[in-house]
């Protein structure tokens, strides 16, 4: 019914019905406090004109009223509260089996890469009914990936990963806006989220892939001679790759943070700021000598080499999620860890 | 000064003649641009500021414009950019923050409070030259290319990849920024250290209350956004590595930081527009405010809590849920002072004797667009729905209801309910009706349609909109309402003038209000009281000055309840 009204916007994602539930209920609420206010106001207004030989009656005021109107509205505001953090949850915790898409965004351009392999510029084709999650980054300023219909958003900063997620529940284009104002022709940053039947789906995905990003990655990984030090056995200089994505890492300075994607890329632009504990910070930075898309293709090739199925993938999604959370250390530590990698420049690059 | 009056230069009205005023009393521009009274400074800052309101009015009129076809026709995107950027700008830091503290705070703190002055009036006068050199400095920016990041600044884009003027525009805010500090520092000691005898705390009008709150947020925010500034400069002049992880640094740092002042500034502007409103309805409705303590803690309560919020304007922008969570909770919190304003100012009304004079209208205006303001910040502090609005057209229709809708109003009902005082002349009743209902009209217009447009998922910022032709309608609605609320804007400032020579001289209380104020002449001499007033009475005691045996209009004597 909702979808018929011109003034609403198209519900095409799961997600999409939690926020308009959730919408609807503000609206209804809001309407009602804003009703009571208005109705009172015209309504004292009218009934208490000015009219001469009747005066004013001084109220000083009432502490029982006062109390009364502070409790219910803070009451309302707790359930509000709560929804809005259950909705949210979902928004942000992408499910652990949710195929993955690489975003990279730029002035004006969003550049998608899909696990199999194909790439599209400002278009992103994805199946009905599957849960989709982008992994995104920029390679200059900040952008905000933006779909409408799907009441999902999520700013895209350079630097780091950022996630996103949804199942499109109906075929059909919708709306792709950069949402965060990124320069001349941010309003050129648009494009589109091509839903098809799944049918349809896999035809466009046979269709000119140059193979899998995992192993674009592995070839860059042989290129670049990353396996000289990261071997397969206990004898690299650098730690063994396999099996690590997703699970603990020891650091040497005493931390412990779990590697996800944000670490693994920190680890391949920044080396020295999260060494394995046990290794010598030998690695050079590769800053600069990588695109964002081979950065990707790396971090999916590393990914591929650890686990087939993610036991814990969804504690690491969830991290993955909220960038600053590695939720296996606790909330001073991470304070603390974060401002020791905030105080400590990236000096390891010079070397 | 030398410069004595001409006699013949003095104007031919027979009131202000006749009595030694403020603004009679010396005529010379020096008697002006080196003057200490507060209330010339004010006049001062009425000016300027004006002058400020247009620039950036106009500049909202082309983005209307422009936004009334989906094609980018009428300017480039370059220069859109530009116009929403110096508009914001503009608005903001020269307009809405100087705007009720700087000309009706300057004016009236010392008033109300029985003070001759402010505790510090030549840096009364320094903060309004600063204010004039900022703002020249950003007229300067504008003529000569302006800035195209939004009045956000975000980083890296600011620091790293625009290639405008950055830091000229920084720096005049920077400077501006300074003003601020000196009212609020100014503003605070005023109001502790010179309250006539008898003014104790409880017995301040709530428009001191919320001018002591705003000049907390003036004094302890400002600095934060001058230091970013300053990082935005050191990073895009020297390189240093701050926000932009290219260089080490971190973009979300920025964002923290600007926001940290960014979003108290929102209180600057609206807390000075409560404390006007609780005024004006207390006058027109003949009544003591409805719970006087509260209305005064909720103003600090604002101050204080709202320095806690700032990262509600990042849910979506990478911190991490739990931090999200916290602010979101953070939020209703200081929505909670908001909410009880509006209850107890609603409370007044009942069973007062109310007048529908302008400044009524424009306090009646002010409650519904700042109720419909707030409670849409409802929606926005709702994290899941936050996700889907932010950074679109609800965003922009929300603050536009809170600080056009809030703040304005109640800088228009305060120069209405004032301007007696400052001009000694009476504004045209009629036309000043006229104005408020125009006034609100196109202000609803203008904005309501943009909460739809949000809802939609137009983004904010575009200028050209041609891929999604479906948001037409509404922002043709929308560019309609501006013009219409333009003409509602423009009205107030051509009756002002006309009534400064031909308007009816006004008496001392033409509104038979209370406060401090009105005890004295209008205009008020520059020293404002001839003896230093002793306070024996509560603030907004209309029954003493309703009541018959004081010679008020009303004749009968109605027992009054407590």
């Amino acid at each position: 019914m909702l979808n018929n009204f011109p003034l609403w916007p198209e519900q095409a994602s799961t997600l999409a019905a939690h926020v308009d539930a959730l919408y609807i209920f503000l609206l209804i609420v809001t309407g009602m406090m804003a009703l009571l206010v208005f109705v009172l106001i015209i309504f004292f207004a009218a009934r208490y004109r000015h009219r001469p030989g009747v005066r004013a009656e001084q109220i000083e005021g009432s502490n029982a009223l006062e109390i009364v109107w502070s409790t219910i509205p803070f009451l309302i505001f707790m359930v509000i509260f709560a929804w809005g953090a259950v909705v949210y949850f979902k928004e942000r915790t992408p499910p652990a089996d949710a195929t993955e898409v690489y975003v990279v965004a730029k002035q004006w351009m969003w550049k998608v890469e899909h696990a199999e392999g194909q790439r599209e510029i400002n278009e992103l084709h994805v199946p009905v009914g599957r849960d989709v999650k982008l992994i995104m980054t920029s390679q200059d300023v900040i952008h905000s990936f933006y779909i409408p219909a799907f009441r999902i958003k999520q700013d895209v900063l350079p630097g780091r990963y950022t996630v996103e997620w949804f199942r499109a529940t109906k075929p059909g284009v919708y709306h792709l806006f950069c949402a965060e104002y990124c320069g001349t022709q941010h309003s050129g940053m648009v494009g589109s989220i091509i839903v098809q039947e799944p049918a349809q789906y896999e035809a466009w995905m046979n269709g000119g892939s140059t193979g899998p990003l995992s192993a674009t990655g592995e070839k860059i990984f042989a290129e670049l001679g990353c396996a000289t030090c990261h071997r397969t056995d206990t004898q690299g200089r650098g730690p063994n790759l396999q099996g690590v994505f997703g699970k603990p890492v020891q650091l040497e300075d005493g931390r412990t943070v779990t590697a996800d994607e944000n670490y693994l890329r920190e680890c391949i632009l920044d080396p020295g700021a999260k060494r394995v504990k046990g290794f010598q910070p030998i690695m050079p930075t590769f800053q600069g000598l990588v695109t964002e898309e081979q950065v990707n293709a790396l971090v999916a090739y590393i990914k591929s080499i650890s686990l087939s199925k993610p036991a814990d993938g969804a504690r690491t999604n969830a991290g993955l999620a909220a960038p600053d959370d590695s939720d296996r250390i606790d909330a001073g530590a991470k304070i603390q860890a974060q401002a020791q990698s905030n105080a400590q420049p990236k000096r390891s690059q010079v070397q | 000064m030398s410069m004595a009056a001409n006699p013949i230069l003095q104007p031919t009205i027979p009131q202000t003649a006749e009595r030694e005023n403020y603004l009679n009393k010396e005529y010379g521009a020096w008697s002006w641009l080196l003057t200490t009274d507060h209330k010339r400074i004010a006049l001062l800052y009425l000016l300027s500021i004006t002058f400020f309101f247009f620039i950036g009015g106009f500049f909202a009129l082309l983005i209307r414009l422009e936004l009334l076809t989906p094609a980018g026709d009428l300017v480039q995107a370059d220069t859109y950019n530009k116009l929403f950027t110096m508009h914001g700008m503009v608005m903001v830091f020269f307009f809405l923050i100087p705007s009720i503290p700087a000309v009706l705070g300057n004016f009236l703190v010392p008033l109300m409070i029985g003070a001759k002055d402010l505790a510090f009036p030549r840096i009364n006068l320094i903060s309004w030259y600063l204010y004039i050199i900022g703002g020249v400095m950003m007229l300067h920016c504008m003529l000569t290319g302006g800035v195209d990041t939004g009045w956000t600044f975000y980083a890296p884009f600011s620091t790293n990849f625009t290639n405008t003027k950055i830091v000229e525009a920084g720096l005049a805010i920077f400077v501006a920024g300074f003003s601020s500090i000196l009212t609020g520092l100014n503003f605070v000691v005023t109001i502790h250290r010179m309250r006539a005898p008898g003014m104790t705390w409880s017995r301040l009008p709530l428009f001191i209350w919320a001018h002591y709150a705003t000049s907390i947020i003036q004094l302890l925010g400002t600095p934060v956004v001058a230091v970013t500034i300053v990082l935005v400069a050191a990073e895009r002049a020297l390189h240093l590595g701050i926000f932009d992880p290219k260089l080490g640094g971190d973009p979300l740092l920025f964002q923290h930081l600007f926001w940290f002042y960014s979003h108290p500034a929102v209180y600057i502007m609206i807390l000075p527009s409560m404390g006007v409103i609780t005024e004006i309805i207390a006058c027109f409705s003949r009544k003591r405010i409805f719970g006087y303590h509260f209305v005064a803690f909720s103003s600090i309560a604002i101050a204080v809590f709202g320095f806690l919020v700032w990262a509600h304007h990042m849910f979506v922008a990478g911190i991490s849920v739990y931090s999200a969570l916290v602010f979101s909770f953070l939020s209703y919190a200081v929505a909670l002072p908001s909410a009880i304003k509006v209850f107890n100012w609603t409370a007044t009304l009942y069973k007062g004797s109310i007048h529908y004079d302008a400044p009524m209208l424009y306090a009646f205006g002010f409650l519904g667009l700042f109720t419909i303001g707030g409670l849409t910040g409802l929606f926005l502090s709702a994290l899941g729905i936050d996700v889907h609005v932010t950074d679109t057209y609800f965003v922009v229709a929300h603050f536009h209801y809170i600080m056009v809708g809030g703040a304005v109003m109640g800088y228009l009902g305060g120069m209405h309910f004032w301007w007696p005082k400052i001009s000694g002349r009476l504004y045209p009743e009629g036309w000043a009706r006229l104005a408020a209902l125009i006034v609100f009209i196109g202000f609803n217009l203008t904005f309501f349609p943009q909460f739809i447009l949000g809802y939609m998922g137009m983004p904010r910022r575009y200028y050209d909109y041609s891929h999604m032709p479906e948001f037409q309608i509404l922002n043709v609605l929308s560019t309609a309402g501006a013009t219409v609320l333009g003409v509602g804007y423009l009205l107030p400032m051509v009756y002002f003038l006309w009534s400064m020579r031909y308007g009816k001289p006004a008496s001392d209380n033409p509104w038979n209000a209370a406060g401090l104020e009105w005890k004295t002449t209008s205009p008020p001499p520059t020293f404002n009281f001839d003896e230093e007033p002793i306070v024996t009475w509560e603030a907004y005691n209309y029954e003493e000055l309703d009541s018959p045996d004081k010679g008020a209009p009303h004749k009968e004597g109605v027992p009054v309840a407590k």
